[in-house]
């Protein structure tokens, strides 16, 4: 599995995800940086977390603009993988390579704490390592992880089995005091049709060592280090 | 611009007459405008320190493992490996009032710039706040503004704001303080300084472009508010974090080359300090050509962009054979990329713009003959001891007002507004323990970080409190067991032409020298702020320190979290001072008395052997004791962990003899509480140190409770603690 780390200007989160892979891949991901197009020999697109181009307009709205993702975009469309977490969660979504948006935190002010979330389903590649239902921490740094998505959207994604990962409480269950940034039915993590595609707002990657409080991030990574490439 | 140059000009400049007739004599003729402008910026107080540097250069600087102290742009440690730290607190007092977000968020900015000028990949950001009376308006305006700069500009940056402090006093109601700290990590062969040099060598302009923002910025940090001051916002400047994390990103991919010869941030007086100090440092002259310069507005004079405090910017003298290579970096980061002028062997600085020189100033005389104030100063008188005060609440209750008023309520509300995870690296976040400790990239070794200081100290005994605050320092790294490397310092303090404030400088800096002597605590880098006063008040004295120490094995670092079924050991003489504690001040209302002694051979003894434990694995937890006292200590630790304590010690059966409230709430220093497994064993290992110990309780349970049957449910402190914050921006 190679994986490549799409660098855009003013992404900050390149270098943790990049340990947080060759932790499990047991290989050093490639970085892409965003003027390049090429994506071949990449199994594993990642888009990591940050502030492209400072997002001075809505969040990844710019970066999703930007020529790598028609590749990202036609790489996912063979059925490659891609990841993107935060910053590449809101660029994934302003690129309409996954359904809904993601809004100003409810309470308006930045976030930055561990959260709690379930893992909806664990026969992807992403979540292989985990147990559906398993609860786990994350820490979560952002302004704009308000998931927001019209209600038949909403229902299609619950129907097919699409929301990956949900803010709970520590004991698993969804509540409103959970959901610390207001999102649509507590989703923290949505999946494309076809399962290769994940985006999700909290960072898994902080949380792989047991020095930094813990592996409960780990899980994820491993996954990914479990499958055969497509 | 045909403005008439005269003493009156100067003075609106914040030039004294005498300062005037000084640059006449330099000059030999009336200056023109631009360099009216250049001088007055840099015989500044915040440029020139003329009214600190003689007592300044008192404080201890040098130790083996120093590598470069105060003089560069920021401190520079040898933390082993092959691997320095470089690090420094500054403050961004003044615009923080007018205008608390971009106040801070360029604060942030301005402290980043000075740590990755120098090579080094900033990795750690901490904050020293001082905020007035909560129960104002604009204090809450302010702290939510401030907080929200910090944080809106580290985050983007994506360096982690790992720790800091906050208190609040009326003192600081129009004056708040906003000190900056930032801690990078450099190889040690790869450390870029700012001395100009190379006849010839190419200046070269990077980052954003040249505005009108904070002009004389420098001036207005340099004098006292009036009334007036709203509008002064034009001279608070903008930031922009995406800006400054390319210019980090494109610096750092130069200085991997060998192209830069020196470098230096555009700061305070931005184009000019930075041509003027490279160039004196390196006994060099330096020629600009202002056409040159990225302009963000159409029409600008010379004298704008000399004194612009535009951000984002860095002066380079590049190796004129790799200025395409050097080029090439900085467009392929969209960043304007300018040769701006050359490096002469003048001696002077000259400025052309549009073909006319607008400014001609020989750099010696600027700088050596720049004020430099012996200013009269007057020391209060110590103050005298407290006498016994009586409890009239009972320990319970003053635990719970403690632990929820204003100084010692959960920060959760502010950190939770920081990215202190990015990078990665965060071993120990806010909150979890005495300092924050942070990993080294690709390396098992650690640092721990903290900024002290106690003013309520400093007001009632500035030798003291100047001591203290090193002294707190120095203690919160060892109790996460860090070994104290250096500090920086930020010294904020009232107008210095008032003969009482001077005595406060002067007597804060001796007892801040005194403590980082006895401690192998050098001063390495540092800030002064003066003026903080507002229609004639000034603050409480605030020297903020800025430690650094090192963990050889991050694994080795311990937090202050309980966990259930530990002896609690205090390490440390408990006499029961509550001169100046906060149980005095939020149980009886006063804030008199001396503040605690300090003895630095007892700190350095106890916090010695302490460190010895924590790296021989005996210690689960570790927290020092400071404000609130030794109850407050243990409630901070039962807090931190969720499992409550049992504290069978008796007050009485502890000598000398003190009060159950001095006991609990005293704020005597040099202490420690020690969760360990096995309680016995520290004893007897104290006792064979020659330091005090005494076995207070063991932990456990969902209630701390007392020997006399006090017992206040984990819960029930909880909602104190959190309360304030949470009500206060509800």
């Amino acid at each position: 599995m190679q994986a490549g780390i799409i660098v855009f200007p003013g992404i900050n989160r390149e270098r943790d995800i990049a340990m947080a892979l060759e932790g499990s891949l047991g290989r050093r991901p490639r970085m892409i940086w965003h003027r390049e197009t090429d994506l071949a020999g990449v199994d594993l697109v990642v888009i990591p977390g940050g502030f492209s181009y400072g997002d001075y307009l809505r969040c990844g709205a710019m970066a999703a603009q930007s020529p790598v993702m028609r590749a990202v975009s036609a790489h996912a469309a063979r059925g490659g993988y891609v990841l993107g977490v935060c910053n590449g969660f809101q660029i994934l979504t302003e690129a309409q390579m996954l359904p809904g948006a993601l809004l100003r935190n409810a309470g308006l002010r930045f976030l930055s704490m561990d959260c709690h979330l379930r893992v909806e389903r664990a026969d992807t590649v992403f979540s292989g390592q985990y147990q559906r239902g398993q609860v786990f921490r994350a820490p979560m740094a952002h302004g704009d992880g308000n998931y927001f998505a019209d209600a038949d959207t909403l229902d299609r994604l619950e129907g097919e089995g699409l929301v990956a990962f949900r803010y709970v409480d520590a004991s698993g269950a969804v509540s409103g005091a959970a959901n610390l940034n207001g999102s649509a039915r507590n989703i923290a993590g949505v999946l494309s049709a076809n399962l290769r595609v994940l985006g999700l707002m909290p960072h898994p990657e902080n949380l792989v060592d047991p020095l930094m409080g813990g592996v409960d991030g780990k899980p994820l990574f491993d996954s990914l280090a479990a499958i055969g490439v497509a | 611009m045909d403005q008439l140059v005269d003493a009156a000009l100067g003075r609106s400049f914040g030039l004294s007459g005498e300062e005037y007739d000084r640059v006449l004599a330099i000059m030999g003729r009336t200056p023109s405008l631009t360099e009216l402008g250049i001088f007055s910026v840099m015989w500044s107080e915040h440029c020139s320190y003329k009214s600190s540097r003689v007592w300044l250069k008192t404080l201890p600087t040098s130790a083996p493992w120093v590598i470069h102290g105060p003089g560069e742009n920021a401190g520079v440690v040898d933390i082993g490996e092959g691997l320095a730290a470089i690090f420094k607190m500054e403050s961004h007092n003044h615009p923080s009032f007018i205008e608390p977000f971009q106040g801070a968020a360029t604060g942030v900015g301005g402290i980043l710039r000075d740590v990755f000028t120098m090579g080094a990949r900033p990795i750690a950001n901490l904050n020293a706040l001082r905020f007035g009376d909560p129960s104002l308006a604009v204090t809450k305006r302010v702290v939510d503004g401030v907080v929200r700069g910090i944080g809106g500009y580290g985050n983007c940056v994506g360096v982690p704001t790992v720790g800091g402090e906050t208190n609040f006093h009326r003192s600081y109601n129009g004056n708040p303080l906003v000190n900056a700290m930032t801690v990078g990590i450099a190889a040690q062969d790869r450390i870029f300084l700012s001395a100009a040099a190379g006849i010839g060598n190419p200046v070269v302009y990077v980052g954003s472009k040249t505005g009108r923002d904070g002009i004389h910025g420098a001036t207005m940090a340099s004098s006292e508010f009036a009334a007036d001051s709203e509008e002064k916002r034009p001279t608070v400047q903008v930031g922009d974090p995406f800006i400054e994390k390319l210019l980090i990103e494109a610096c750092l991919e130069l200085m991997a080359t060998d192209a830069i010869v020196a470098i230096q941030d555009m700061g305070a007086a931005g184009l000019t300090s930075s041509s003027v100090e490279m160039a004196g440092k390196g006994g060099v002259g330096i020629e600009l050509d202002l056409d040159a310069v990225p302009q963000r507005e159409a029409g600008m004079t010379a004298y704008e962009m000399m004194l612009s405090e535009s951000q984002e910017r860095m002066l380079i003298v590049i190796d004129p054979a790799r200025e395409d290579m050097a080029r090439a970096i900085f467009e392929k980061w969209e960043l304007d990329f300018a040769v701006i002028g050359h490096i002469t062997d003048t001696g002077r600085i000259v400025v052309k713009h549009r073909g006319v020189v607008e400014a001609d100033i020989a750099l010696d005389p600027l700088a050596e003959q720049a004020p430099l104030y012996e200013r009269p100063y007057t020391e209060a008188a110590k103050p005298a001891a407290l006498g016994d005060v009586d409890d009239p609440v009972g320990i319970g209750p003053a635990l719970l007002r403690l632990i929820g008023c204003p100084d010692l309520a959960s920060r959760r509300w502010i950190w939770d507004q920081y990215d202190g995870t990015v990078g990665g690296q965060t071993v120990k976040r806010p909150g979890q323990a005495d300092a924050a400790v942070v990993k080294i990239p690709g390396s098992a070794r650690a640092l721990a970080l903290t900024t002290d200081c106690t003013p309520r100290y400093c007001a009632a005994d500035p030798e003291a409190g100047g001591a203290q605050a090193v002294v707190e320092a120095w203690r919160n790294i060892t109790a996460t067991g860090g070994v104290p490397l250096a500090v920086t310092d930020n010294l904020n303090f009232g107008n210095p032409e008032k003969p009482l404030i001077m005595g406060q400088i002067v007597a804060a800096i001796r007892g801040m020298g005194a403590a980082c002597t006895a401690l192998d605590f050098p001063v390495v880098s540092g800030n002064v702020s003066l003026y903080n006063e507002t229609e004639g008040s000034g603050i409480l004295p605030t020297p903020a320190i800025g430690g650094l120490g090192v963990i050889a094995d991050a694994a080795q670092a311990v937090g202050i979290a309980l966990a259930p079924g530990l002896d609690l050991v205090v390490v440390g003489a408990t006499r029961g001072e509550l001169g100046q504690s906060l149980w005095l001040r939020e149980v009886l209302g006063r804030e008199d008395g001396a503040p605690p002694a300090l003895d630095f051979a007892v700190e350095r003894r106890n916090g010695e052997f302490v460190r010895g434990l924590i790296i021989d694995g005996v210690v689960t937890a570790c927290h020092d004791v400071s404000d609130g006292g030794l109850l407050v200590a243990v409630a901070e630790m039962v807090l931190a962990g969720d499992v409550g304590a049992a504290l069978s010690l008796a007050p009485e059966g502890t000598a000398p003899k003190v009060g159950a409230h001095g006991f609990w709430f005293g704020e005597d220093q040099a202490r420690y509480v020690l969760a360990v497994v096995d309680g016995a064993a520290v004893m007897q290992a104290a006792q064979g140190a020659g330091v005090p110990a005494v076995m207070l309780g063991r932990s456990g349970g969902d209630r701390l409770t007392l020997h006399d049957g006090t017992a206040i449910s984990v819960a029930e402190m909880r909602t104190a603690h959190e309360h304030f914050f949470a009500r206060w921006f509800a």
